[in-house]
């Protein structure tokens, strides 16, 4: 982008902006996966991309998650930089054994002579009524497992960002795409090249409570830290940006200043990230608790199709106002 | 199994009390030691203990009932019954685990900051869900602003306490013979050691010098008999364990001397801690039953009242009680020359029944060199 300036885009253009930044940049980047090419992507992330680069790095495959994962981990290995695209990590579970098995552990195994700098593009959650197995938000999935990085852009600028840094690291990286975000439209600024692939940020600083989210709910949490401000409570919002590694300095400063703490995941509650953040604010910061930690997930259920019951199983705004409010008062 | 829960005497004087609140209900396990209710004594509410494990069968006696020392005031059940007759066989149930009943909600920022400024969070009114303490109500708390809470908290030292003390201090001068001794003690040495103490301390740990003469009294006890027990039946009984009470005088008018227990053994810190939270309560009339029967000497300090010496009042049964004065500047002689230095009276108001003066004059002496060695305290 140009230097200072500020430009209006979408979510999905973002994205784009940052594979055809990186085609451009580097001749060892290829872009891999179902209706990548002619179809220009399930979610029309890669419309256009396929005149431009051509057949040869922008690249259609079958309907073989495990195959062409493996496939862009060897090319990894022999050093090309794969850009991968699962079209949701519902169906990436068929690839589930590449990533954890391979992709995860070659460079552990190998005594860190191989690396696999494979980049793992995938969408995630729900919201645009794809029902249940198109709409899960199993990022905790690969949180879960060492020698990967995951990291979940929720803003414009990471969606143009992130990409870079992904493609500069070494070692396997998983980018979740929030489906019900491509269509945000939003202001790109200078920052979105500085991205680093590390660390959370303060999307929204508050002095009352903070709210610890990523991807498609920090939106959620951005419209619930409104209302608790006309009800003066100021909620500060952390933007946990990468799943793994977690950043617990910026979780645990911005409970030194609040005090108070509820973390909000798509995913759901049992097992799920929210626990495992939960933990470590105990483990590393149970004095400066002045409120148990509340969670508000996804409901326990896959996620339904119809519109009402969608929304009713997601994280809203309500949900998090409400959870805020309890904090302070029974009957608030 | 059922064994009866009685109103015990909370200070020699109580005849009788008024049962304020139950922390526990039918069905709660009880351990010896927990606060089971908070009873108004003419001393102020005061948390009462229990001696026995069991698990509470009935409450005999409801809140807002004013009974006379020794009555019933709940039957419990043996710590095994509830464990093998079950809810069938007539146990109340749900049994409520004791923790429960005791545990303070209070959240982990709270108690951390309580215990930094000292505050003893018995004392502390939770204003948060489920009435759990937040750290707001620490920093709120009438400790940090006196001003605006004092009525709120402070108990009301009125006729009730005037009539206590008239009955104890008469019943002293009826029936104890003091004697008195007093020596004015150059603690120069002491004032310095604390200022260089305090000077690299934080302030959590900072002393007062009330507390090396607490020190210095509870281990002259530890090693003379005769001043440190309780009067009792035409004898005198020593003290196993050393409990120095500290008169606390209470802002409404009045005064307590609740016990530091145990107090031969503790550090000067933790001494300290104990007297500042002591105060603290004692302020607050959220004294426990055992601190203020415990004391087996007393230290009056009317340090900050700029009075010379004190000749204090012993309080039955027990034999001894030490005061303190302000500690001033006057010429005194070292090494044949007159110097300026810190001094303070200490007097000794002691049972002519239990020693004699000699005896008396050797215990002050005592205390007087431990005062003069602080590191050694």
């Amino acid at each position: 982008m140009t230097g200072a300036g500020v430009t209006r885009i979408t979510y999905r253009e973002a994205v784009k902006q940052a594979i055809r930044e990186a085609l451009a940049a580097d001749s060892r980047v290829f872009l891999m996966g179902e209706d990548v090419g002619k179809y220009g992507g399930c979610f029309a992330v890669s419309k256009g991309l396929l005149d431009e680069f051509g057949e040869e790095r922008i690249r259609d495959t079958p309907l073989s998650e495990s195959a062409f994962v493996g496939a862009g981990i060897g090319a990894a290995m022999g050093g090309m930089r794969p850009i991968v695209e699962v079209m949701t990590v519902n169906f990436s579970l068929l690839a589930l054994d590449q990533i954890v098995n391979n992709a995860a552990t070659l460079c552990h195994m190998s005594g860190g002579q191989l690396h696999v700098p494979i980049v793992i593009r995938m969408a995630t959650g729900a919201g645009r009524q794809l029902a249940a197995q198109h709409s899960h938000s199993l990022e905790v999935w690969y949180a879960h497992v060492p020698g990967l990085r995951v990291v979940a852009p929720a803003t414009i600028d990471d969606a143009r960002g992130l990409l870079r840094a992904a493609l500069a690291s070494p070692d396997p990286v998983i980018i979740f795409e929030p489906i019900s975000l491509y269509n945000m439209e939003g202001e790109l600024t200078a920052a979105a090249s500085e991205v680093r692939l590390e660390g959370a940020r303060v999307h929204r600083p508050g002095s009352d409570v903070t709210l610890v989210t990523y991807g498609a709910s920090l939106w959620r949490c951005a419209d619930a830290a409104n209302e608790l401000a006309s009800g003066g409570i100021e909620a500060e919002i952390i933007d946990l940006r990468s799943l793994r590694p977690l950043d617990d300095a910026t979780i645990l400063a911005s409970l030194r200043r609040t005090r108070r703490v509820v973390i909000v995941d798509e995913g759901w509650r049992t097992c799920g990230l929210s626990a495992e953040i939960a933990m470590r604010i105990v483990e590393q910061g149970f004095y400066d608790l002045d409120a148990p930690i509340a969670r508000v997930c996804a409901e326990e259920v896959p996620i339904p199709y119809p519109k009402h019951l969608e929304e009713a199983a997601l994280p809203s705004p309500a949900r998090i106002v409400a959870a805020v409010k309890r904090m302070f008062s029974d009957g608030q | 199994m059922a064994s009866e829960f009685r109103l015990p005497a909370l200070g020699a004087d109580m005849d009788e009390g008024t049962i304020v609140q139950w922390n526990v209900a039918p069905g709660s396990v009880v351990k010896r030691g927990d606060v089971v209710a908070v009873v108004e004594t003419d001393k102020g509410a005061i948390d009462v203990e229990i001696f026995q494990d069991g698990v509470v069968r009935e409450i005999v006696v409801q809140p807002g009932t004013k009974v006379p020392v020794g009555t019933v005031l709940a039957l419990l059940e043996g710590a095994e019954a509830p464990s093998v007759i079950g809810p069938a066989a007539g146990v109340p149930s749900p049994v409520q685990p004791a923790a429960t009943a005791a545990r303070l909600k209070i959240s982990p920022a709270a108690r951390k900051r309580a215990s930094e400024l000292g505050i003893d969070v018995a004392t502390l009114q939770g204003s948060g869900p489920a009435g759990a303490i937040t750290l707001e109500d620490v920093e709120r708390s009438p400790r940090l602003s006196r001003s605006e809470k004092k009525e709120a908290v402070e108990p009301k030292a009125g006729e009730g306490m005037r009539e206590a003390i008239a009955a104890a201090m008469s019943r002293s001068k009826r029936e104890i013979p003091h004697y008195y001794l007093s020596t004015t003690v150059d603690v120069t040495p002491a004032m310095d050691w604390l200022a260089a103490h305090n000077a690299s301390a934080p302030v959590a740990e900072r002393l007062l010098f009330a507390t090396l003469l607490v020190k210095s009294i509870a281990l002259t006890c530890d090693e003379m008999t005769g001043f440190s027990g309780f009067y009792r039946d035409g004898r005198f009984e020593a003290s196993p364990a050393v409990h120095v009470g500290v008169a606390v005088a209470l802002r409404g008018g009045g005064l307590v001397a609740p016990a530091i227990m145990e107090t031969a053994g503790k550090s000067l810190t933790a001494l300290m801690d104990d007297f500042r939270a002591l105060v603290m309560r004692a302020r607050a009339g959220r004294l426990r039953a055992s601190e203020l029967a415990a004391p087996t000497i007393i230290l009056t300090s009317l340090g900050e009242s700029s009075v010379d010496a004190v000749f204090p009042i012993i309080q039955p049964p027990q034999v001894a009680i030490v005061g303190a004065g302000e500690v001033v500047t006057r010429p005194w002689v070292v090494d044949g020359a007159i110097q300026a230095r810190q001094v303070v009276t200490l007097s000794l108001g002691a049972d002519h029944r239990v020693t004699d003066g000699r005896l008396g004059a050797q215990f002050l002496a005592r205390v007087a060199q431990r005062l003069a060695d602080p590191g050694s305290l």
